[in-house]
């Protein structure tokens, strides 16, 4: 199974391309550079590969959270490309993204927050309870709030703080806020962005899952929906 | 074999898919408008109108397709609206472009919003000679410009400040009409009496061909408040208004037909809708043995038909790119594809 993977939701530019559990990747960081960069890495890596679009199954790109921007160069970028090759369309969270990159940080069943700066003093984020082979569950819905709300949302759930593991530039900004709870930074990435590599892995288990979807279904999910406020007329 | 070039067009608050073809001309043009989506916020929330696009554009496309009984395959490049406009509006169809090119292995031609405007015309059974002068009037532009050919712009005046179409917009808002109000005040000053409010008609004090619209809404903020606004007054001040802009942009033109000896003219842009305005260059021209070219109504305002044109015609010149770069510019003036065609 072959599928080529974008994201472009962070601070991180990447493509990768999946063959059967190996992952040929390019990626760069760049904070405005994005749309620049991400489709001659595709071009590079279908020449490496020497493979065309249409030999690909499908496209899995990082639908958000992330810079709304950059989530619609990746969402328009994978519809064009889809809809021009014949192929079908992943959706991967980048929250889920992040996750699987602290997986091998985190023994079955021990929770895993992903965390991203969502600026405006918010943070996008999941809580996660590490899986086995990228079959990521999710014990609360993606959220965005702010990092005191966090606190509060995760509530009882906190006491155990110390042996959570986490992932994501979202963890800063929470370990600085009010009341934020102890956390061991030798569990955490709080570097880590969401990157292709992650998001053809999830895109591959979905494909077997049957998630493919039609060309039009490649949307972003911003979380932050409240971005303008009706004119009192 | 003959051209056929598909266009996208996701500038501002219109998102359009169009293809057009070498010898049989328009084959379709697919569009989806947001004015109901942006008139709660009393103008365009550049946010909103790009998560939109990004909702609209590809079932346009599929539409603008089939509409031409057109399979990929048949396609000789994909045109998309580069800029000016809302940078995150012109990122959405640029991606989708430029993933779809990249698919099909086709050249991508990005092209200026201003020169699908001024190329519309060419869309119609009796297209302008060239030379010619056009006036550009719409929400975002007013501007006369002599156009010698393709990529040939001698831009002769623009707007200090508000655009035609703002100044229409703005005014309306201020008579209670709902977003987007120029048109609404266009069919309001049929009703009005001429003369009864006359507002300001700034820069004919003086010579040359900029255009200023700012103060007619001080002028109109201040009729609209010194009496209650009844239907009558309102008309009238809606002929006033209308009255002043159109003036404006016939004497201005007057002025640029003597100054170029050019007397066929192109009005273009969503102001070129307005029936006034229309008629009066027809008169003007008229009586200088010359004549106005408009494109039809539906491609006055935004639409991907006109994209498909600067496409096609920039294709035709060997301007396809196979450039992976997805690009938008926010800014660029009309006067820099002289130099691209200068330095290609």
């Amino acid at each position: 199974m072959k599928l080529l993977a974008l994201d472009t939701a962070s601070g991180l530019c990447s493509a990768a391309l999946y063959v059967d559990g190996e992952v040929m990747l390019r990626e760069t960081p760049t904070t405005r550079e994005h749309a620049r960069l991400v489709l001659p890495m595709v071009q590079s890596l279908l020449a490496e590969a020497q493979w065309s679009m249409v030999q690909l199954d499908a496209i899995a790109f990082g639908r958000g959270p992330g810079s709304f921007t950059g989530l619609r160069v990746a969402a328009g970028l994978t519809q064009g490309l889809a809809f021009g090759a014949g192929l079908p369309v992943l959706p991967v969270s980048d929250l889920r993204a992040l996750a699987q990159q602290a997986a091998a940080l985190a023994p079955v069943g021990t929770p895993l927050l992903a965390c991203m700066d969502a600026r405006m003093h918010e943070l996008y984020w999941a809580l996660y309870e590490a899986p086995l082979a990228g079959q990521w569950v999710s014990d609360t819905a993606e959220q965005l709030c702010t990092p005191v709300q966090l606190t509060q949302r995760l509530g009882v759930a906190a006491a155990g703080s110390a042996q959570w593991r986490g992932a994501g530039m979202g963890l800063a900004v929470w370990l600085a806020s009010e009341a934020a709870p102890p956390l061991n930074p030798a569990l955490l990435l709080p570097a880590a962005e969401p990157s292709a590599r992650e998001i053809a892995l999830l895109g591959a288990v979905d494909w077997s899952a049957g998630k493919a979807q039609p060309p039009e279904a490649a949307v972003p999910v911003y979380l932050r929906d409240d971005v303008a406020r009706p004119s009192a007329q | 074999m003959a051209l056929r070039v598909l266009a996208i067009e996701s500038s501002c608050d219109e998102s359009a898919v169009a293809v057009l073809d070498e010898e049989r001309g328009l084959l379709s043009h697919a569009l989806f408008s947001q004015i109901e989506l942006h008139r709660a916020y009393g103008g365009v929330v550049p946010e909103l109108a790009s998560r939109d696009h990004l909702r609209r554009l590809l079932p346009l496309l599929r539409q603008a397709l089939a509409e031409a009984d057109t399979t990929p395959e048949q396609l000789s490049g994909v045109a998309h609206t580069a800029g000016p406009g809302l940078v995150g509006a012109l990122l959405t169809g640029a991606a989708l472009a430029r993933g779809f090119a990249f698919s099909r292995g086709l050249p991508v031609i990005a092209v200026h919003h201003l020169e699908g405007h001024l190329l519309a015309p060419l869309l119609e059974d009796e297209p302008p000679p060239f030379p010619h002068l056009a006036l550009l009037v719409s929400g975002g532009h007013t501007m006369l410009i002599r156009v010698a050919g393709l990529g040939e712009y001698e831009l002769l005046g623009e707007t200090r400040d508000d655009a035609a179409g703002e100044a229409f917009d703005k005014t309306a808002k201020l008579l209670g009409l709902p977003y987007p109000g120029g048109p609404e005040l266009a069919r309001l000053a049929r009703d009005g009496r001429a003369g009864a409010f006359v507002f300001p008609r700034p820069m004919l004090d003086r010579p040359g061909l900029e255009f200023s619209f700012s103060g007619l809404k001080t002028a109109v903020s201040l009729a609209a408040r010194a009496q209650p606004l009844d239907d009558r007054r309102r008309n009238d001040i809606a002929r006033g208004v209308q009255d002043a802009i159109v003036d404006t942009l016939l004497r201005k033109t007057a002025r640029a037909v003597e100054a170029t000896g050019l007397v066929d003219v192109v009005v273009s842009g969503g102001v070129g809708a307005n029936l006034a305005l229309r008629t009066g260059l027809a008169t003007l021209l008229r009586s200088r043995g010359g004549r106005v070219y408009h494109p039809r109504i539906e491609f006055c305002t935004d639409n991907a038909a006109m994209i498909a044109v600067a496409g096609l015609l920039r294709l035709k010149r060997g301007e396809g790119s196979f450039d992976l770069a997805i690009t938008a510019r926010a800014q660029w003036p009309l006067t820099d594809l002289n130099q691209d065609r200068h330095t290609a």
